[in-house]
């Protein structure tokens, strides 16, 4: 306990001395303010934005986009995922497929998304599916490949039928996998989210902000931008995602599976 | 846009399976090719039949003409050549500082402690979302593109690396200790070996996200060469096909990035000193 209380006054301190290496070099004028603004400009903006509500609306349009892409790739990828793991076929027909297009790096298709589709909402949304597809589809499937075979048996042997097994054996047995892949494709969304909107998006969302505000050089605005990001993944990381650990596969003691 | 690829995830899979005997490996490859032959067919149809105007969505032999077109004229190759230097170039800063940080953080608690709040809040940020903050401070081009595909890539690797060293058996450092092993030998033998699993694991991680960072990151940059860059420029013109050939060849990049190098890298290493199967 009171080596964890040192750990953190010691961050603590590391952090208020970067602060102040900042703010000392933001107010030496060897920088030009409007590239290196102080903290308590960028604080001040932060609070401006925040306070007229423009900022809410952009991280409102934000998370609009990457909660709708990232559905949409949990509604196709897990369905898929598990028959893959479940048929021979699907797998044989579906991996190739996913191992050639997985390398691509979703924001190469920003382009060719905005000639079929036009700039806008659904440019981002695309993006974000392809970016979270992967991740959600190829650990659906290994999470329902790594179920214990004798889990299966003597679930069959205890008359479990199809529906049953499904539900009560092989659902659990794969949810470690599928809670990483949920928290691996949300962390891919995000930063497709991101990517999409500076190059596609027309008047919303945070990565329209920091792109916009480049070209103004609101060097202000675009490092309150960046803290909001930063912040909404910090939250859907640890709060989301780990109460949702919390609430499934660490309450049924399958942690070390988590973790492997 | 399935059908870019076509031969070779093939090869990869084909090359997995040992010992297979001539027939076997046919039906592998028959097998393998199968999806994008059903899915390729299925292009040429949609793409025949005129639904779309032929400009957004060509033919694959007008992609497969562009892509050979574009080679013989050496811009495809040079386009590639100068993302695979970026790449290079920032995952070779990212893979020093990154494995550098890494290990004072794993050895000494004051660097720990200094580090990790700071790398802890940077690591949550996309990388992407750096991008016109690097552009402002340190101009278009090639400087902040490298620069940012290196910070961006780091992040994986110091984490990795630092979980790496502390899950160094301490009984193996108690028992080099115990042998008269000194600092240095200490750390080459025991520690460095014992930490790799992770550290290879982080580069791996490291170079993917480069990867996906570094595209995205050409068109924004407004560099003169790069796949990215090829991609966003063909888009003023509307040369879908040119696009297409251009993600064609990004995807086979990818592919053997992660097959060649690294499936190697850690048969040559690990694999071999039987720290991981």
């Amino acid at each position: 306990m009171n080596d964890r209380l040192r750990s953190w006054s010691r961050a603590a301190v590391t952090l208020i001395l970067a602060a102040a290496v900042y703010e000392a070099l933001a107010r030496s004028g060897w920088f030009a303010p409007a590239l290196m603004p102080t903290l308590e400009k960028i604080a001040a903006t932060l609070i401006t934005v925040l306070a007229d509500g423009s900022m809410l609306a952009h991280a409102a349009t934000t998370l609009y986009r990457v909660l709708f892409g990232f559905s949409l790739a949990i509604l196709a990828g897990l369905p898929l995922g598990i028959l893959m793991g479940r048929s021979r076929r699907v797998e044989n027909f579906v991996l190739p497929l996913a191992s050639a297009l997985m390398p691509i790096p979703s924001l190469a298709w920003v382009p060719v998304f905005i000639l079929w589709f036009g700039l806008g909402n659904t440019v981002s949304i695309l993006i974000v599916f392809y970016a979270s597809l992967f991740p959600m589809l190829l650990n659906a499937w290994a999470g329902v490949r790594a179920v214990n075979p004798l889990w299966l048996r003597a679930a069959g042997a205890m008359g479990a039928d199809e529906n049953a097994l499904f539900w009560k054996v092989i659902i659990p047995g794969a949810s470690p996998f599928i809670i990483t892949g949920l928290r691996q494709a949300f962390l891919r969304a995000w930063i497709a989210v991101v990517g999409a909107e500076m190059l596609a998006a027309s008047d919303w969302g945070l990565g329209w902000v920091i792109f916009d505000a480049k070209e103004f050089l609101n060097t202000d605005l675009m490092l309150a931008s960046l803290a909001v990001i930063g912040a909404i993944g910090f939250v859907f990381e640890r709060l989301v995602f780990g109460s949702l650990e919390r609430a499934t596969v660490l309450r049924w003691g399958m942690v070390r599976a988590a973790k492997g | 846009m399935y059908d870019a690829v076509p031969a070779s995830p093939a090869s990869a899979t084909v090359s997995a399976i040992p010992g297979a005997t001539e027939d076997a490996r046919w039906r592998v490859i028959a097998r393998t090719a199968f999806p994008f032959v059903v899915v390729g067919g299925a292009w040429e149809i949609v793409a025949h039949l005129g639904i779309f105007p032929p400009r957004l969505f060509p033919p694959l032999e007008a992609v497969g003409s562009a892509f050979v077109r574009l080679t013989i004229a050496g811009i495809l190759p040079h386009h590639a050549l100068d993302t695979l230097v970026r790449l290079l170039a920032g995952f070779t800063l990212a893979a020093f500082a990154g494995v550098a940080i890494g290990i004072a953080m794993g050895r000494s608690r004051r660097a720990e402690d200094i580090f990790l709040p700071l790398v802890s809040i940077g690591a949550p940020i996309p990388g992407i979302a750096y991008a016109p903050l690097f552009l402002l401070w340190f101009g278009l081009g090639n400087f902040s593109t490298v620069l940012l595909v290196g910070f961006v890539s780091a992040f994986p690797i110091i984490f990795n690396t630092w979980t790496g060293v502390k899950a160094v058996k301490e009984i193996w450092v108690r028992s080099a200790q115990a042998m008269g092993a000194d600092q240095r030998r200490l750390f080459v033998k025991v520690i460095l070996p014992g930490a790799l699993p992770y550290i290879l694991t982080g580069l791996r991680l490291g170079l993917a996200q480069a990867w996906r960072i570094l595209v995205g990151v050409e068109m924004l940059a407004a560099v003169p060469w790069g796949l990215g860059w090829l991609i966003f420029g063909a888009r003023e013109f509307l040369n879908t096909d040119v696009m297409l050939a251009g993600i064609a060849v990004i995807a086979v990049i990818g592919l053997a990035l992660e097959k060649l190098v690294f499936q190697r890298l850690e048969q040559f290493t690990v694999v071999r000193w039987g720290m991981m199967t």
